[in-house]
């Protein structure tokens, strides 16, 4: 067990990606009651965007010079698809019946998919993403990568702008009031479709971020990328309670580290050799979903379902 | 009555079917007249074209396009012509399967040449079995394929007389990567990870096999899935241990990122991986982090071979955009064996192929045992279980961003 600070860095970097992502789930989720399967694919999207920021800049340029760059054109790139997405696709749908959209939304998930795949050069394989030089940090107790230090920042950053821009701003308490009651809020003179736009901007912007992390991290992007990631992230939106911000972060961090501890200790423990293990991780993660649902079935910080009723 | 409209049915798919397999053969002869006595034979090529692994399927792709072009342009068969049919199978085994098929289907195929993956030659071999259609693969190393699920307990076995191939297995692989850590690099720990896979499973488990009659030590192993991306934990558990290295039982896709996170973990310890790991892509998925990695391949290098440089001269005039790789020499010789069974039964039957495609198909997966000749990557013959005779392996080591051959030998058992 010597290792367990460096297992909970594994594990709460993975997390802190999950939740990155998750927060894109749980804000459409919680205004029009969508589950945007086409999230994963908006996601890789963010990721291709900063690689052909990178790769725009002349060769050799400093990663830290090059990030804001990258950030930004992810960023823009996800925003993009995300709101096209909800314009031409699931716009169109609203007010119908509730599987349209769904379906709508798979479809979607393949199409992004086969575009990038089929457009973005050299993209059929894996592109290597680049990586940041030098070593670890080295606090003692635990090292960092300085892959992982980029996720340890960007998430809690983005999840305090996050909190304060819904708790403070007038468009955020905007977005509260449709997540409440879309028809009063509507009555009250918001632009609900103006609040939909915002939710899906807002979770591809944060799902673009996650991509760049996940890009440091295992040192490529490639087409499929957003399909696990995304279910993974679903998941985690899912454990922490669906329609809560802070629920998809606790979720993330939650799924992320039960990964890494399923990985790193269930081998050891007398009996479970055969079950533990990088292959069995997902089957603990999940393990671990059903017990929580069955406990609270609206996930760790949930709301109450009968608002939803 | 159900039976009876069953009954019904089958009779006229049959009958429909018979039809339409008549008509094929009579267009055949028709074909053969048009062109002044010149007959196309085709080769059907089944490869990874697209996906993560189409490196290596594409230096298959060009390869056999390359053999196919020197066998029309010095008219190797005379009276045939030479065509190449490509599908891709995207290194999935139900496509892959689907290729099958269709190459089947198709009556002017004569060969295949394919697949790459293990688990994608498992699930065409009895369709090609089925109907009589000789297969070679260039690259397959799981050794089931060719000497049956129990090859290990000695009870060899082969279960499909159309299978052929011109890489040697994992059988003699894995033992052979064992012997060099253990004995030339002195390495006594090993931590084993597979992605359980019939290709990274099988290898990893002759490697490990070997390793431990050595009297090596196996200080951890885990199993990954190949679609995975993200093995932090697994990283940080074999950076912790005791191991002189990582034997990773996987592909390149899978393998690259595995590798380069254990090193970010603080693993200073080599990768060693098989034939699958042996890619340019490899190393340039993780350029910094590769350095000192091993893989070791089926037959040796290309470039110290005498037989192969006029291989990699026709290759380079070809105009091809992308390389080789691993297994160009191999899907030549492939290609190349396909063409001399053809051959054979053109010279048996005066000059031309049986007019029936079925007993053609059949006499030329029979021409194939006999098949000999001085090909790219040394002399291509196969064996009782129709694995080459070609039994050379070399170990490759990452310096300087590429793959040196370090040492290339045929497997000795201890």
């Amino acid at each position: 067990m010597q290792d367990l600070p460096d297992q909970l860095a594994n594990g709460l970097a993975l997390g802190a990606l999950y939740g990155l992502i998750a927060i894109g789930y749980t804000m459409v989720y919680g205004i029009v009651q969508l589950i945007n399967f086409a999230h994963g694919e908006i996601f890789m999207i963010g990721g291709f965007g900063a690689l052909t920021a990178y790769l725009w800049l002349p060769e050799g340029t400093g990663l830290v010079v090059a990030l804001p760059l990258m950030i930004l054109l992810g960023v823009v790139c996800a925003t993009l698809v995300g709101v096209g997405a909800e314009r031409f696709a699931y716009r169109p749908l609203r007010g119908g019946p509730r599987l349209s959209p769904l379906i709508t939304a798979i479809g979607l998930s393949l199409a992004l998919q086969q575009a990038v795949w089929s457009f973005y050069p050299d993209a059929k394989k894996a592109r290597p993403f680049p990586q940041f030089s030098g070593g670890d940090f080295d606090l003692g107790f635990v090292s960092l990568s300085r892959e992982d230090l980029f996720i340890f920042v960007a998430a809690p950053v983005c999840m305090i702008a996050l909190g304060v821009f819904v708790a403070k701003t007038r468009t955020g308490r905007a977005m509260q009031a449709t997540s409440q009651d879309p028809d009063t809020a509507k009555l009250m003179g918001i632009n609900t479709d103006r609040i939909i736009v915002m939710a899906f901007a807002i979770g591809a912007a944060f799902a673009a971020i996650a991509a760049i992390a996940q890009g440091f991290k295992t040192g490529e992007v490639s087409f499929r990328m957003g399909f696990i990631a995304g279910l993974k992230a679903f998941t985690a939106a899912v454990l922490g309670g669906i329609g809560n911000i802070y629920g998809a972060m606790v979720g993330g961090l939650v799924l992320g580290v039960a990964e890494a501890m399923a990985t790193a200790y269930i081998g050891d423990i007398p009996g479970l050799e055969q079950f533990g293990g990088g292959s069995w991780k997902d089957v603990w993660a999940f393990v671990l979903l059903i017990l929580v649902l069955l406990i609270r079935p609206q996930g760790i910080l949930g709301e109450r379902l009968a608002d939803r009723a | 009555m159900r039976h009876r409209s069953l009954l019904i049915l089958t009779t006229t798919v049959t009958v429909g079917a018979l039809t339409l397999s008549a008509c094929g053969s009579r267009d055949d002869k028709g074909g053969s007249g048009d062109s002044g006595g010149k007959t196309t034979v085709t080769i059907g090529l089944d490869a990874p074209l697209t996906g993560d692994l189409s490196a290596l399927g594409q230096g298959i792709k060009n390869s056999t396009d390359l053999a196919v072009k020197t066998a029309n342009k010095n008219n190797e068969v005379k009276g045939v012509t030479f065509k190449l049919e490509t599908l891709d199978d995207q290194g999935q085994a139900g496509t892959g399967q689907q290729n099958a098929t269709k190459l089947v289907g198709n009556e002017e195929v004569a060969g295949v040449v394919g697949p790459l993956n293990s688990h994608v030659g498992q699930s065409m071999q009895k369709v090609f079995g089925n109907a009589d259609l000789v297969q070679v693969s260039p690259a397959n190393t799981a050794p089931q394929l060719s000497q049956g699920p129990d090859w290990q307990k000695g009870d060899k076995k082969r279960l499909f007389d159309t299978y052929f191939r011109t890489a040697t297995t994992d059988a003699v692989q894995g033992p052979y990567a064992a012997q060099y850590l253990f004995n030339k690099k002195k390495f006594k720990n090993a931590y084993i990870i597979d992605d359980k896979k019939t290709y990274g499973a099988g290898l990893a488990g002759t490697f490990q096999d070997e390793f431990k009659k050595l009297g090596g030590k196996i200080v951890g192993s885990d199993h990954i899935n190949p679609e995975d991306r993200d093995f932090s934990a697994v990283a940080t558990k074999v950076a912790k241990s005791k191991a002189d290295f990582v034997y990773i039982g996987s592909e390149y896709p899978t393998g690259a990122p595995l590798s380069a996170q254990i090193k970010k973990a603080g693993g200073n310890i080599p990768a060693v991986g098989g034939d699958a790991l042996y890619s340019a892509e490899y190393i340039k998925l993780h350029k910094k982090k590769s350095e000192g990695d091993m893989a070791t391949s089926v037959g040796a290098p290309l470039e110290t071979l005498d037989t192969a440089k006029t291989f990699m001269k026709n290759y380079k005039a070809g105009g091809y955009k992308l390389p080789y790789e691993a297994y160009g020499g191999y899907a030549y010789d492939s290609a190349w064996a396909v063409i001399q069974a053809v051959k054979a039964v053109v010279e048996k039957n005066d000059g031309k192929l049986p007019d029936d495609m079925d007993d053609a198909r059949k006499q030329i997966t029979d021409a194939m045992k006999d098949v000999k000749f001085s090909g790219v990557t040394g002399d291509v013959a196969f064996d009782e279980y129709g694995d080459t005779t070609n039994k050379q392996l070399s170990v490759y080591e990452v310096k300087g961003g590429k793959h040196v051959p370090v040492q290339t030998g045929t497997f000795q058992e201890n």
